[in-house]
Parts: structure tokens; C-alpha cells; sequence
């Protein structure tokens, strides 16, 4: 470690402001400090500062976020041979679907990161750890068997039109990895409507529809049991289909405190509420499954762990996330049933509720401002 | 009995240890910048002999309030900085402690004008302090009430208790004082966690209020706030046990003795402990022999919210204890990956939470880059106030006038906002940002 300290300090001067390569001085910051914490003092205000930074709560996501995604490369590989109808062994599965995801990955993190140094560079800003993580969220909601010219132009779209003309990480309105997955959604919807299964490379000869398309044409019956649904072994989303991997990832989380476990219950109440209130209404055979169905069907569980509780783009007070959580719940199954364009809600409602979540905030702490007036009067 | 809920108790290496020692302190210096809003306007030179409470110099704005020379001796230099800002008036104590004679006088017996006058004329008043702002109280306001803190939830804090030891008498006097100078109460709040002094708890005339749980319990924004929080046009004012010392004997000796216990603390302290001395005193003669080798940071009062100086610099005028912490200008190879039992963090995703009675060894290290707010709802474990304190930091950010009186601004101080950014992970400055807020409502409202 001394050496490379030696090697960076040989290079730091170079692409300081005025060196010779100055335009690389975002990229050079961003090795230095991934190796290295800098040796930053406080000069204002406290003299001691708490041993956690961003990176660290970024990684702590970027860890909750590893069982979905082996979970995921495995089941990649295991639908791929099962729709050949070969038998599927662990490691031959797990190599396809690896092969398979990792370019994604690769073309998610390139493109992203590449945007955010060149906006870093000219604002002169250190680059931000947020994309550490949405990098990784952008192929765990897509497809696996999307072009990779697809991936690179919605994460494009993405870090630029959703996050940098903002002002970059922590200014953002809605979710970067949801962007991603909107801009495909509504640019290529016959790819990614969430009707058809995805199944990188099946026989032509294994059609069939997602859970959620089945059930929205109320095919009910033919729904995965639901142990299936909850172990993963169904075609979806790469990350999006185990809900076991996925609450490992919640459980880092919440035991962290990361995650927001009031938006991640809340969001669970609203969604079994919701389907609750379909099960009394009972018009058609979807209102009528068992409101948990809906908690492990298509990408719920995984938008309520990882994007509801993305705290840039959530409500900020502790009340006002209550409601957020709620109405995300709420309105995903809403749309899942009501709306025969889109058989998955989840995507909508989040971005939908992004967009409100600052009108919630607002409406809170209008309630703690008219808490103090009334103090003046009484 | 009030019940601090939010907060965090920082727990570090380096206490003062329940002895005191005497010393013999020669260089002393009152620093203008202690005092927020002063503008100093001098009355002394270099050369001049002053007495202890001979006027240095007085607020060009408020000219009724003067500040007084804490020992006899010489003005050896006013030291200036950029802007010729007055930063130092530096005394040469001479040893005789020549008091100027103010009068003995039973405060019971005088009316309000009366302590005011004497106050101001023996330089006492500047330790009475009000909220909102946290300057020098203005003689002329009818406060709704005074808050006396009587202990300190600070890392490293000196133990009020150890303070007042064995002087009743002398403390009395000075809430006897403090009682004419308000038609509301007098708060002395106590720390119900360990029995308080009987100094404290024998105090007459005056409201005793307990307060228990983490820091800033101690805090006097937090005691105000659960007791009788500041609405706007409301002013409070409030100082501290030593203060009261010194006004008790202005009235019971007549002079102005500004005698006080200053904590000596921190990690890089061989032997943390008590000093006997008085306002202003050098630091110098405290760290001789006694501080570690290394490269350091010596600080007037905590390490949340206090004053860097230098190893020769003087404590500041409202600071009772003085930290000298390990500077932390090293890099540290992926310090920010490899979870280190070292550190100290609010946070479950490092691991001092495991060990919460375990007292840390902290540097100056920031522990990362600044970055804009990205996580939500941390702030609000440690800040037990009905004030969202993200709303109220964005809106002076913007500089909005408007929504941070909405969101509470006058009852919040900077110190307020101490463990905020202590636990800030995007490390952003945010004492500074509030202090930037105080001072633009303060022009405002002027």
C-alpha cells in the first residue's frame, strides 16, 4: 500500500489545476480516494466527524444487492436451459447467466460513470458514490436478454436527463435506475411491456406469458405456484424474482438503517391493502387472488426494497414516508390491475410518487409550521 | 423530569480527572471575536497598566457595554489580523491582582437598574448571553426568562458539579442577582443522571428543572426548547454555573473575580485535569510537559464546537475546558471500506455500535468527501427538537428568510446543530451554514 501511495503522489501533481493532464483530475480523484481516504482535516464546526461517508453507505447498498444478483445470473442460465427443456445443473446455469449479465453490467457502470466524471470534472465536484449503486440496480431490472445498445443509451438517459441537469447526485427527482428502465419502457415497449417472459435465448417454441400478464388476462390459473415465485425460479427481471435474495438484501438494510423501514413497511401495507380491498370488490379473477400474491409477483418487492427507499428521491420527513410508502404500495397493485397497458405497476408507482414526494414533505412540515404559529397564540 | 430521547453521547479518551491544580498564569488575552456582533472600540493602548475589571475596551453599537480586564498588568499587545480585525488584547499579568472596588452590595436589596448598572460597569454583563443569535444581551430587554445550564453533555465536558464545589454562598448571591433582572423565572436545570451538587440543588428563588438522556441534554437550545420554547419577538437569556460565580462575588466581595476551574482534556493530554485561573488565561503554562508528541490540535472548549488555537493561544471567553485532539492529516488505505474498531459512528454500518461504552481516540480527519444531502432522517435522531433540521439547514442555503423563521430558526443555535454534522455522511459544514442564517436574520431584524 506504500508503494501505491508513492505511485499516487507521484501523479497527484499532474493532474492538479494547471498540470498536464488536469482534465483527468475527476477520474485520478475518484482512484485515489477509492483506495485511499483522504487526508482531509475539519477546518469549520466540529472538529471530529463520524467514521462513516457516503462510500460506506453506498457499499452497504452495493452489498444488500449481491444476493439478487447472483441469484439472479443463476436464474438467467436456469430458464435459458429450461426452455431448451435440457436439465439445468448449478454452475453450467450460473456461468450462462453470468455471461450473460456481466456485459450489462459492464455497459451500465461504463457509460455511467464515464457521465459522471465528465460532469464532475466540470463542475469540479468530487465524483458521487450514488452511481456505485445504480449501476448496479440498472441491469438487475432489465431484461437479460436486452441489446446492449439499449442498456447504454437508457443509462445515458438516465444519469443525464434524470439526474445530472438537476444538479447531480442528491438532486435528482426521480429514481436514475427507474429512468433507465422508463425511457426502455416507453422507447422500445415491445421489448419491455412485461407481458411476454424474458428468457435470454429461448427455444421459439417456449412462448408464454409473465405472471403478471397471465394474471391480467385472468389467467389465474396458470400463475407459478407461489413457492416458486418466492424462491425466483421464474423468468423476469434479472434481479427482480427471488424474494428470498431480495429480503436478504432488506434485511442488510434495515439492520443498517440504510434502508427506510418505514417506506419498506409502508409500502408492503399499502400493496396488501389495496389487495385487500380488490379481494371485497372481487369484479374479476385478478381482484380476486390473495392480496400476498401481489407482494411476490414481478418487480413489488424488489421496487420496495431498493428504489422506494432511495433516499434522494424519497419523502424526506419521517411522517411524510409513511405516506410515500403507502401510496406506492397502493397504486402499484392499482395499476397491475386496473391498467392493460402495463401488467407491472411497481416502476409507475414509484416514479409517480417521486414526483409527489416533495408535496408530501411539503404538506408535513406545513403541519410543524402551523404547530409553531399556534404556540405564539396560545 | 425531562427526558432527552435523540441524541448521541460521543464517549472519548482523555477526561479531566477530579484534581485540580493551581497555576500561575501570566499572559492573559480577552479575544473580541468571542463575542458575536461585537464590534470592539478601544480604550486601552500598549503600555497602558490596567486593574482587574478596568475597561479594555466597549461595543461601538451598544457602548453601555464594556469589557473588562480579568487581571491586573500591562497590555503587552493588541494583536490584529486580515482586515486589522482586533483579535487579541493581550495582558501581562503582574501578580498583585489589583482589583478595582465595585462596591459590596446585597443584590436582594437593589432593584433591577441598580445590578444592571453594576454589571456593565464591572464588564459582568457580557456573560449573559441571549437566544435567538447567542450575543451579548441587551440591557434594555425584558427576557421572559433566564436558563442556566448546570451541567454539560459535551465529549469530554467538564463536571459542573466539580465547578461550584463549596460555594453556595457565592452562587447564591448570583441567582439572588439574576432574579432581579427578569419578571419570568430563572431556570437552573440540573442533570438528574447523577445526583447534582448540592449547590445546585439548595438554590432558592430559582426554578430547578431535570433533565436526563444523551447529549446535547446539556445544551441550553435543547433545555429552552422543552421548557419554554422561543417564538418569534421572544427573547431569553442565559449563561452558565462559573458566571454566576463571578456575578455572586462581584456582589458579595465587590470586584470583579473571574476565578474558574478550566478542564484540561483530550487524548493527547498525559495527565487531563483541573486548572485554577482566571478569564482569558494562556494555555501554554497548562500544556508544558503535559501533551504527547505528536501533531496536534488544540481546542477552546469541545470537540463539537469549539475554537481552534494555537499551542500558545488563550481560552476563549465562554469556554470552560480546553480538548487537544491527534490532527488526522494522514491518508488512510481504504479506510472507508475496511470496517476499523478504531473509528467512532452513529452508524450500524460501522462497528463501534457494538461497543458503546468503549471511549474512542478521534482525529481531525473529515473521513471522507463532501457531497451534497443524500441520506434523509439521520438528523432528526439527534436533534430532540420539534424543528426538522434539514428543512430549516436547506432553507438558509437558500437563503429564504421566510421559511427558516417557519421552520424555527429562532430557537436553534449553532452548537444546536454540533452533532448534525458530526454524523453528516455527505460532511457538510453545518454549524457554519446555521451561524450564516443567524447572522443574516439578526441584519434583518436590526
Amino acid at each position: 500500500m506504500k508503494a501505491l501511495r508513492k505511485i499516487l503522489d507521484n501523479i497527484k501533481p499532474h493532474v492538479q489545476k494547471g498540470g498536464k493532464f488536469e482534465m483527468f483530475r475527476s477520474t485520478f480523484d475518484a482512484m485515489e480516494t477509492l483506495f485511499f481516504v483522504p487526508d482531509h482535516v475539519t477546518l469549520k464546526g466540529s472538529h471530529i466527524r463520524d467514521g462513516v461517508d457516503m462510500k460506506r453507505t453506498m457499499i452497504t447498498v452495493f452489498i444488500a444487492l449481491i444476493p439478487a444478483l447472483l441469484f439472479g445470473m443463476w436464474n438467467v442460465g436456469y430458464q435459458h436451459f429450461r426452455s431448451l427443456g435440457e436439465t439445468v445443473e448449478l454452475w453450467p446455469a450460473f456461468w450462462y447467466g453470468f455471461l450473460k449479465v456481466l456485459p450489462i453490467l459492464i455497459v451500465s457502470y461504463v457509460v455511467g460513470l464515464g457521465i459522471e466524471i465528465i460532469f464532475a470534472q466540470k463542475r469540479g465536484h468530487e465524483v458521487n458514490e450514488g452511481f456505485f449503486v445504480s449501476g448496479l440496480l440498472i441491469p438487475l431490472v432489465l431484461p437479460p436478454d436486452i441489446p446492449l445498445w439499449m442498456v447504454a443509451v437508457a443509462t445515458a438517459f438516465a444519469v443525464i436527463i434524470g439526474k445530472e441537469v438537476f444538479g447531480g447526485t442528491g438532486m435528482n427527482i426521480l429514481n436514475p435506475a427507474l429512468t433507465a428502465r422508463a425511457f426502455l419502457f416507453f422507447a422500445y415497449p415491445s421489448f419491455m411491456s412485461g407481458d411476454k417472459v424474458w428468457i435470454s435465448d429461448k427455444a421459439d417454441a417456449f412462448s408464454g406469458a409473465t405472471p403478471l400478464g397471465d394474471a391480467l388476462v385472468g389467467h389465474i390459473d396458470k400463475l407459478p405456484n407461489p413457492m416458486d415465485m418466492i424462491i425466483g425460479i421464474i423468468p423476469g427481471s434479472v434481479g427482480e424474482t427471488s424474494i428470498i435474495a431480495i429480503g436478504i438484501g432488506a434485511l442488510i438494510l434495515l439492520y443498517t438503517g440504510v434502508g427506510s423501514w418505514r417506506i419498506l413497511f409502508s409500502t408492503i401495507a399499502g400493496g396488501l391493502f389495496m389487495g385487500y380491498l380488490f379481494n371485497l370488490w372481487g369484479l374479476n379473477d385478478y381482484m380476486n387472488i390473495p392480496p400476498y400474491y401481489h407482494l411476490i409477483m414481478g418487480g413489488f418487492a424488489f421496487g420496495a426494497v431498493f428504489m422506494a427507499t432511495d433516499p434522494v428521491t424519497a419523502a424526506q420527513t419521517n411522517k411524510g414516508k409513511y405516506i410515500y410508502g403507502f401510496l406506492i404500495g397502493l397504486m402499484a397493485v392499482l395499476i397491475r390491475v386496473f391498467n392493460p397497458a402495463y401488467p407491472e405497476g411497481m416502476m409507475l408507482a414509484i416514479l409517480l410518487m417521486n414526483v409527489f414526494a416533495p408535496l408530501i414533505d411539503h404538506y408535513v412540515v406545513e403541519a410543524n409550521i402551523k404547530r409553531r404559529l399556534k404556540r405564539v397564540k396560545a | 423530569m425531562i427526558k432527552i430521547k435523540k441524541g448521541l453521547d460521543i464517549k472519548l479518551i482523555g477526561e479531566a480527572e477530579k484534581v485540580v491544580a493551581e497555576l500561575d498564569v501570566k499572559n492573559f488575552a480577552i479575544k473580541p471575536t468571542d463575542f458575536i456582533g461585537v464590534f470592539p472600540k478601544m480604550i486601552v493602548k500598549e503600555g497602558d497598566f490596567v486593574k482587574a475589571g478596568s475597561p479594555l475596551f466597549i461595543d461601538k453599537y451598544r457602548d453601555n457595554i464594556q469589557f473588562t480586564a480579568p487581571v491586573s498588568g500591562k497590555i503587552t499587545e493588541l494583536k490584529r489580523g486580515p482586515k486589522r480585525v482586533l483579535l487579541e488584547v493581550k495582558i501581562e499579568a503582574d501578580g498583585k491582582n489589583d482589583y478595582i472596588d465595585f462596591g459590596k452590595a446585597d443584590p436582594k436589596n437593589l432593584d433591577k437598574k441598580d445590578v444592571i448598572a453594576k454589571l456593565l460597569e464591572s464588564g459582568t454583563w457580557p456573560f449573559i448571553r441571549q437566544r435567538p443569535y447567542s450575543t451579548i444581551a441587551n440591557p434594555n430587554d425584558e427576557p421572559k426568562a433566564i436558563f442556566i445550564s448546570a451541567f454539560d453533555s459535551n465529549p469530554l465536558a467538564p463536571d459542573y458539579d466539580l465547578l461550584v464545589h463549596g460555594q453556595g454562598e457565592t452562587f447564591q448571591a448570583g441567582l439572588d442577582a439574576l432574579v432581579k433582572l427578569t419578571k419570568g423565572k430563572v431556570h437552573l436545570n440540573v442533570n438528574n443522571m447523577a445526583a447534582p451538587s448540592k449547590v445546585y440543588s439548595n438554590s432558592k428563588n430559582v426554578q430547578i428543572n431535570e433533565f436526563s438522556g444523551p447529549h446535547p441534554a446539556g445544551n441550553i437550545g435543547t433545555q429552552i426548547a422543552h421548557i419554554d420554547p422561543i417564538n418569534k419577538g421572544d427573547i431569553v437569556w442565559y449563561l452558565y454555573p462559573q458566571d454566576v460565580l463571578t456575578i455572586g462575588r462581584l456582589f458579595l466581595e465587590g470586584k470583579y473575580d473571574t476565578t474558574r476551574l478550566i478542564a484540561f482534556t483530550g487524548s493527547e493530554v498525559l495527565s487531563p485535569k483541573y486548572y485554577k485561573t482566571k478569564l482569558g488565561a494562556s494555555i501554554e503554562a497548562f500544556a508544558i510537559k503535559n501533551v504527547s508528541d505528536v501533531k496536534k490540535r488544540f481546542i477552546s472548549g469541545n470537540v463539537l464546537t469549539g475554537t481552534k488555537i494555537e499551542s500558545t493561544g488563550y481560552v476563549c471567553s465562554y469556554h470552560t475546558h480546553v480538548t487537544v485532539i491527534p490532527e488526522g492529516d494522514q491518508h488512510q488505505f481504504m479506510g472507508w471500506l475496511i470496517p476499523s474498531p478504531k473509528k467512532h459512528s452513529f452508524y450500524r454500518t460501522a462497528l463501534s455500535w457494538m461497543t458503546p461504552n468503549k471511549k474512542f481516540k478521534l482525529n481531525t480527519n473529515l473521513n471522507g468527501g463532501i457531497r451534497a444531502f443524500v441520506m434523509t432522517g439521520e438528523f432528526e435522531k439527534v436533534f430532540p427538537m420539534d424543528i426538522y433540521p434539514m428543512q430549516l439547514i436547506k432553507a438558509i442555503m437558500v437563503e429564504d428568510i421566510d421559511a427558516m423563521e417557519n421552520l424555527g430558526i429562532y430557537e436553534v443555535d449553532e452548537e444546536d446543530f454540533a452533532l448534525c454534522e458530526y454524523i453528516s455522511t455527505s460532511k457538510i459544514e453545518i454549524q457554519s451554514v446555521v451561524r450564516h442564517g443567524l447572522d443574516m436574520i439578526r441584519k434583518e431584524m436590526s
